[in-house]
């Protein structure tokens, strides 16, 4: 009885998601429509339809916070089914476990993301097509969940295809902006490579389940042949690796994510990209069960690619977005590490470290949508406010944006798996599971295992750096320039959605609980009982029941820093008898007053890293002096930085040129006489008939 | 009922053993140094005179600096002591080993670090930006040295819990000798050297600019808050140390609660404390400050210790 009422409410939830969403775009479109709003009476509809649709969007997203977590806690899938259509099975949308954790994910970002968008948008009076956005937003979010539901996949595939093409238009938003449409064009061309695998991955295996439906792939993925299903791996791996950004199927993500207006690059860099992430966990672990070792390690080593890699051209950006969008590839890296990490231990049998690191890389899912979503909302007050996204412009912003520059602050020490924030608790998670993975049986996976972990915490490290740069040089020290100089703190609804995302960076990482709860069912339903229980957590103490005592809580952690900032304090009171302090200028070695331009740049900052590096980053300098009287008096000094970008380069470029010359040569057989072309569709057509009859004969 | 008078015990002879030892660390390295250079050198317990007049003093803060700059000097000193209670000193299971293990402490140190290199940048000064530039830039390099070499002790006990590894290492004095061992100690001790400041990776004693890491970062602070990070960056070497001598010479350790043993743990410690000390001042007294991307090369060669002593761990075994 009660489970029955137990469905129903999630249908109507699940209904209520779809149809806000929908009816927000189509009521975004309706009331919003024009961009010229000089007429009052035009302007207030337009405002009126900013908040129905967003409203919507907020209606749309709570419920998929209040589904997902109760179809989390239930034993059995929550399907909807759409009626009629029997050609391609049935088309329905399923809520698993796994399904549910994305869409709690997708929605959490929701909820924050719209919350921010009321006054983000309100820029784009005047100025933009207010209707189109908010069509595209609602229909955006719709998409995202459609995706992380669909039961069919035919269904997954229109609805996979119609997120990209919604993506598309999103990023070229701006499109009197050349660089946008760029950006557009690598996007839609880069995501429909990846959609034709994902193509050629869903047929082979329609080849083994003869029918289109999850379900029936589910129960015959790991009886097909071994090379189907290694073929089906690297399909899954390319087709949803370029929606998740590897590394090196990345090259649209730095160009799309900036391009985006900022909400929306919160969106897609926090749960968009993880779409890929989904697609893979679902093909590896529902669909193809365990495979041989080679799958783990091809997936660890792009995996750790990406995350290094990720860093240190996220260290080189001074563009606040694109360093953001760099970090993104780190962190599909770190969370690869965790999916690849289970796909090997599941590989090997060993089911309890496979569970410990398939929750570590779902859990670090859920923090980057977090964190990363706080980042780039935070990006965004900024870039409102001084209207650049150069950071060497800016500086000195903690004074006039004291709140958002708290909560980047935390999303910066979240990103930088500092404890006990949740960025570290996921990567403490993958530490353990791959330091666990000593047990392997294969002497260069022994050693590879922990060579990962190193490269992760290389990774961390750097990850630090580059967030230190990106705070200092933005929010610290002197402003730079005027935008700076000038710029105020952003509004209301702005500080609650950031607020919202901080406050789930501190939960999340003081009380783990919570999500292990949702995810150890999970790993357990995906990887089978015998999965066990990889973590426990008791009493704010998470433990690894195979780890002879290996222990964290984030939480005392916490209290014990609470009470030694305490005690330091009264130290600081008792030994002077009171807490004192006198403030001067900063001493500028001799000159008359300290001027922002004699502090470090981000360029200056991250040099030693560069050079460090210099083999991989490959980054070349120009300086240009202007001289006027005398070398020593120097009007004017160029510089400019470039990094190389190697994949471009040396991996793009050449297919490139390949296709246009194999286009180029297929060229001479379009003459522009009709009699010839017919003369093809006629021999084709006798080709193909010879063809049937061979075939059939 | 837990058993929780000796665990409080337990606890403050911790606290007060690394707080008060910590100064005594620093003094008898630069009291040995100046011995070594024939000088005199200062007392022994200037340290702690330094601390105090610091504390006593008036901070001086720039006014371009915000809440951030006079925040870190705490967070600093919170974390590292945090650190400190999470690693054996005397006894071979601290009253919090629960609350985290070696990938806590990495952790936590990088805490105190963001922290403080954000601070660097919030004067406004060159100076400060140069250290956090240099200081995020070698610790980038020193952390996966420090991750495999305590992955290469953490296998041999099956667990990062630090007071397990010392626990269980105490036991098996064997494995002292174990050639991964010594190789692991030997990538270790470098990466002690780097994280801690010491030379040949920066000079602890030096404000010029084409050489200083640390200090450069910590030039604007002043007082009670240049004090807290001194004592800070004292009991972060402490600790270290500390790592180095009870997971791979864990002689003399005190394993049960009764008062000889104890006492005997103390003295034990103490004594490695200061040997090891001793080195690290015939170290910097013998060897002159490595440029700064000659640095990288040195921890290179910690992190190919770490890598070679988890191979001849899997190929030999215990």
């Amino acid at each position: 009885m009660e489970d029955l009422l137990t469905l129903e409410l999630g249908q109507f939830l699940l209904y209520l998601m779809f149809g806000s969403y929908a009816a927000g775009a189509a009521i975004g479109l309706l009331l919003a429509p024009r961009k010229n709003l000089s007429n009052a009476r035009v302007y207030s509809t337009a405002k009126l339809g900013r908040n129905l649709s967003l409203g919507l969007s907020l209606i749309g997203s709570l419920s998929g916070v209040i589904v997902s977590l109760l179809t989390l806690g239930a034993d059995m899938p929550l399907i909807v089914q759409i009626p009629g259509n029997p050609h391609w099975g049935k088309f329905a949308f399923e809520l698993d476990k796994l399904s549910s954790f994305f869409v709690m994910t997708i929605s959490l970002l929701g909820v924050a993301v719209s919350l921010y968008s009321f006054q983000y948008v309100s820029s784009m009076f005047q100025k933009r097509h207010l209707g189109v956005f908010l069509f595209l937003y609602n229909t955006f979010l719709l998409s995202m969940v459609g995706v992380s539901t669909a039961g069919n996949a035919i269904l997954f595939l229109i609805i996979w295809e119609g997120m990209s093409l919604t993506t598309y238009f999103l990023i070229t938003f701006e499109h009197e902006q050349a660089a946008s449409r760029r950006a557009g064009f690598l996007y839609i061309a880069m995501t429909h490579i990846g959609t034709a695998f994902l193509l050629i991955m869903f047929l082979l295996l329609f080849s083994g389940s003869g029918s289109f439906d999850f379900d029936s792939m589910r129960s015959s993925g790991s009886t097909l042949p071994e090379s189907i299903r290694s073929t089906i791996f690297l399909c899954a791996l390319v087709g949803f690796g370029i929606k998740a950004g590897i590394i090196p199927l990345h090259i649209w993500l730095p160009e799309a994510h900036p391009a985006a207006p900022t909400n929306i690059s919160a969106l897609m860099s926090g749960v968009m990209i993880k779409m890929g992430i989904y697609g893979m966990v679902r093909v590896f672990f529902d669909f193809l069960g365990p495979g041989p070792q080679w799958w783990g390690i091809v997936l660890i080593i792009v995996a750790v690619v990406s995350a290094v890699l990720g860093v240190l051209y996220a260290l080189m950006e001074h563009d606040l977005k694109r360093l953001l969008a760099f970090h993104s590839i780190e962190n599909i890296g770190i969370i690869m590490l965790g999916v690849g990490g289970a796909v090997l231990f599941n590989s090997v049998g060993n089911r309890p470290l496979a569970a410990l690191a398939l929750v570590a890389g779902l859990y670090h899912v859920l923090n980057h949508a977090i964190f990363k979503g706080l980042l780039f909302l935070g990006a965004g007050s900024v870039i409102h406010a001084t209207h650049t996204r150069n950071i060497e412009e800016l500086g000195g912003l903690i004074k006039k944006l004291p709140y958002t520059s708290l909560f980047f602050l935390i999303g910066a020490a979240s990103i930088s798996a500092l404890p006990p924030l949740n960025g570290f608790v996921s990567e403490w998670l993958t530490f353990q599971a791959l330091l666990f993975g000593f047990g392997t049986p294969n002497l260069a996976v022994k050693i590879a295992i922990p060579m990962a972990a190193a490269l992760l915490a290389l990774t961390g490290a750097l990850a630090a750096a580059c967030f230190v740069k990106a705070f200092g040089i933005t929010f610290l020290g002197l402003p730079r320039t005027l935008h700076a100089e000038r710029a105020q703190e952003a509004p209301h609804t702005m500080l609650v959605a950031m607020g919202i995302l901080a406050a789930g960076c501190v939960v999340f990482g003081l009380w783990p609980g919570f999500l292990l709860g949702i995810l150890m069912p999970l790993s357990g339903s995906l990887l089978g009982t015998s999965a066990s229980i990889p973590v426990v957590y008791s009493g704010s103490v998470l433990s690894l029941p195979f780890g002879a005592g290996t222990s964290m809580s984030t939480l005392t952690v916490a209290a014990l820093l609470l009470v030694l900032f305490g005690i330091a304090i009264f130290a600081g009171f008792v030994l002077k008898g009171r807490l004192v302090r006198r403030e001067a200028p900063t001493w500028a070695c001799g000159l008359e007053a300290i001027s922002p331009r004699l502090q470090y740049t981000a360029a200056g900052f991250s040099k030693p890293i560069r050079m460090i590096f210099s083999s991989v980053l490959r980054a070349t300098h120009e300086i240009e002096v202007s001289e006027d009287v005398s070398p020593y008096f120097q009007p004017r000094i160029r510089f400019e930085l470039r990094t190389e970008s190697v994949f471009e380069q040396y991996l793009y470029r050449p297919v490139l040129n390949f296709v246009l010359r194999g286009a180029r040569a297929i060229r001479q057989i379009q003459t522009g006489h009709i009699q010839s072309y017919l003369a093809y569709i006629f021999i084709a057509l006798i080709i193909l008939l010879w063809l049937t009859r061979w075939a059939t004969s | 009922m837990i058993d929780w008078i000796p665990q409080l015990a337990l606890l403050l002879i911790q606290i007060a053993l690394v707080l008060l030892l910590a100064p005594l660390v620093s003094g008898f390295i630069a009291k040995t140094k100046a011995r070594l250079q024939l000088r005199r050198g200062p007392r022994l317990t200037q340290s702690y005179s330094d601390l105090l007049k610091l504390f006593r003093k008036e901070p001086v803060i720039s006014h371009h600096a915000s809440w951030l700059f006079r925040g870190t000097p705490y967070i600093v000193f919170a974390s590292t002591v945090t650190v400190a209670l999470l690693v054996p000193t005397a006894y071979s299971v601290v009253p919090f080993h629960w609350a985290g293990d070696a990938i806590t402490v990495i952790a936590l140190f990088a805490l105190g670090r963001f922290f403080l290199a954000l601070a660097g940048l919030d004067a406004g000064s060159a100076f400060g930006g140069l250290g956090s530039s240099r200081e995020m830039s070698i610790a980038s390099i020193v952390e996966p040295a420090m991750m495999l070499g305590i992955f290469a002790v953490a296998v041999t006990a099956g667990s990062t819990n630090l007071s397990v590894i010392v626990s269980t290492l105490s036991t098996t004095t064997a494995s002292m000798l174990h050639p991964s061992h010594i190789l692991a100690f030997a990538g270790l001790f470098i990466v002690t050297i780097a994280e801690t400041g010491r030379i040949p990776v920066d000079n602890p004693a030096t404000h010029l600019e084409l050489t200083m890491i640390h200090e450069a970062m910590v030039l604007e602070f002043s007082g009670r808050y240049l004090a807290l990070i001194e004592w800070a960056s004292q009991v972060k070497l402490l600790v270290f140390l500390a790592i180095l001598t009870n997971v791979f010479f864990p002689i003399g350790i005190a394993t049960d609660f009764t008062f000889l043993a104890l006492a005997q743990g103390i003295g034990a410690f103490c004594g490695k404390i200061l040997l090891l000390a001793l080195a690290i001042a015939v170290l910097e007294s013998t060897n002159a400050k490595l440029r700064l991307f000659r640095v990288p090369d040195l921890l290179m060669v910690a992190f190919t210790f770490s890598l070679l002593s988890l191979i001849l761990y899997f190929l030999i075994g215990s």
